[in-house]
């Protein structure tokens, strides 16, 4: 969602919540407004995690009763394929994995709206072979998560049916080698496991496909 | 081609040719990627990063890429090497930082115009780096170098967010256009501080000689973007080449006219008195040294000066620094010491010839 400035039809690029009288005052100003009225820390230029800390609080004191201003996040969501909680990518500004992306989505776009000049939306060059396999993308890293469980169980038949079922399918046009041919078509996950991988991504990855 | 092979002249990037020269020092292009399957590097385990880096490997090193890439394992490389790497602006400070447990590599293209580090903070980051204002050139090499790799690297991507980089000021085309600039005039004259105003209103960064945090020594300034998402590689490159920085040459240009018109004596007595003083001073250190080179480089540019060339000059900048000057005297040495080195070394290459 993206907010307008309060006081112009220019999009707003300062957000903040005041706490009048115990209930949040939100305003949204475009760079000249918040100039005007004091408030511009240029917050588009700011590093990422000032930019997160700005964002953590609005989104505090905007949120439920519970909601503490200033305070820490109220739920604290984890990336399901990295365990990368969200207060751990604001202290740090660094994400865990390519599923973070998806599994902070939402909180993502208004960040990122704010730190690329409104942009949330890719475009430009797209890669070549990788541009269209995000389900496979997936699948491989849930499987890698599997290998590195299977090695520290020490499952080793596991882990090398895993090793190579995950380079059958990281190479399915590449041309086959002597040493390492495997059948082209293995790129649906041939050994489903009890929980992981069966998992259907979240409905916004639909929209990333739309 | 060996580490002591690249140190002994100026990389490609310092020749002091190509368009533009007497005030955009190089144009580099970067391209961030990670593959895909696999944590960022921040939360890979050690199998997996090494999985990453042998996998990028076997591929860089093909010859599809280049012929004679050199491939430097960092964790193994002594300190002074991988700072002479940061010095000639091959690998970034954060990867030259010792960290034992993130095994990471950078592959150097033979001519020093490419760079790619492995394992810093994204699990690619793809440099290509020329002289003087070639940024066409360089997004045209460094493109073809994206594509290769990607033959056989799957890369993380996704159709809403592009590129998907460990920190999201990345993601999208993961393309930094960086173009170092030397501006002495604006400095002289204090009309920089606009400058970076401006810059920063066009949502540009503007760093110093070894980028972020670092300071503009020898005034020498890198300007670079700072969004990557929501246009695409060939509208940024155009913004650079079109508009933000013939602005910045012509900017600097008319300063230099206006110290020639308006204050020539106090222009000269810069030039001449950072002349004198590299000519014969015994002890000198690497920011003084820098700052000097710079008055030297506007006297020649501004045809004050006559008895050195640009290439000489431009040398001296990567070779006063500490592990350059420990390179070429082939010793490791205290500060203390280098500062006599760095005198000596100087007074010899700037000495008249024959």
């Amino acid at each position: 969602m993206k907010y307008k400035c309060d006081k112009c039809d220019r999009p707003a690029t300062h957000h903040s919540v005041e706490m009048v009288k115990g209930k949040p005052n939100e305003m949204h100003l475009c760079e000249q407004h918040a100039a005007d009225a004091g408030l511009s820390v240029s917050a588009s230029h700011a590093p990422i995690n000032e930019l997160l800390t700005h964002y953590i609080k609005m989104t505090d004191n905007k949120g439920g009763p519970k909601g503490k201003p200033g305070g820490v996040a109220r739920v604290d969501r984890k990336c399901p394929d990295c365990g990368l909680k969200f207060s751990d990518f604001r202290e740090k500004s660094l994400l865990g994995c390519p599923g973070c992306y998806t599994a902070f989505k939402r909180p993502l776009i208004t960040l990122l709206e704010r730190a690329h000049e409104g942009g949330s939306q890719h475009v430009g060059k797209v890669p070549r072979r990788s541009g269209g396999g995000e389900q496979r993308q997936l699948l491989i890293a849930r499987m890698r998560k599997r290998l590195d469980n299977a090695i520290a169980a020490e499952n080793y038949e596991l882990a090398a049916q895993l090793r190579d079922d995950i380079s059958g399918m990281e190479r399915p046009d590449a041309p086959a080698k002597p040493s390492a041919a495997k059948p082209r078509t293995a790129v649906t996950d041939p050994s489903p496991a009890p929980g992981g991988v069966t998992d259907t991504p979240g409905s916004t990855d639909k929209e990333d496909r739309a | 081609m060996t580490l002591r092979g690249i140190s002994s002249g100026a990389g490609e990037w310092l020749r002091g040719s190509g368009p533009h020269s007497d005030v955009v020092i190089s144009s580099r292009i970067r391209f961030a990627r990670n593959l895909a399957g696999f944590p960022f590097v921040n939360r890979a385990n050690r199998r997996q990063r090494y999985e990453v880096l042998e996998s990028c490997r076997a591929q860089i090193m093909t010859n599809r890429l280049a012929d004679n890439t050199l491939w430097v394992q960092l964790a193994d490389s002594p300190a002074i090497d991988r700072q002479l790497l940061v010095e000639r602006h091959l690998i970034s400070r954060d990867l030259a930082r010792h960290k034992a447990d993130i095994p990471r590599a950078v592959a150097i293209g033979a001519d020093e115009t490419f760079a790619i580090m492995v394992n810093e903070e994204d699990h690619l980051r793809i440099q290509v780096l020329r002289s003087g204002m070639q940024l066409s050139e360089a997004y045209d090499q460094i493109n073809r170098i994206d594509d290769i790799l990607e033959e056989k690297l799957d890369y993380a991507f996704s159709k809403r967010f592009g590129y998907l980089t460990a920190c999201p000021t990345n993601v999208g085309t993961g393309v930094r256009v960086s173009v170092m600039m030397h501006l002495p005039a604006l400095k002289l004259t204090g009309e920089i501080e606009k400058v970076k105003r401006a810059a920063r209103d066009m949502h540009l960064a503007v760093r110093g000689l070894f980028g972020e945090g670092s300071e503009a020594l020898g005034d020498l300034y890198q300007i670079s973007n700072q969004t990557t998402l929501g246009r695409t590689e060939k509208e940024k490159l155009a913004d650079f080449e079109k508009s933000v920085i013939p602005q910045i040459i012509a900017y600097e240009h008319q300063a230099r006219q206006a110290l020639l018109r308006q204050r020539e004596k106090q222009l000269d007595d810069k030039v001449w008195r950072a002349w004198a003083t590299l000519t014969h001073a015994r002890v000198l250190g690497t920011d003084e040294t820098l700052q000097l080179l710079s008055h030297v480089r506007l006297g020649v540019h501004t045809a004050r000066l006559e008895r050195v060339d640009i290439r000489t000059v431009n040398e001296l900048l990567l070779l006063c620094q500490p592990a350059h000057l420990q390179k070429v005297t082939g010793q490791e040495m205290t500060p203390a010491a280098r500062r006599i080195a760095r005198a000596d070394l100087i007074r010899q290459r700037l000495a008249p010839r024959g």
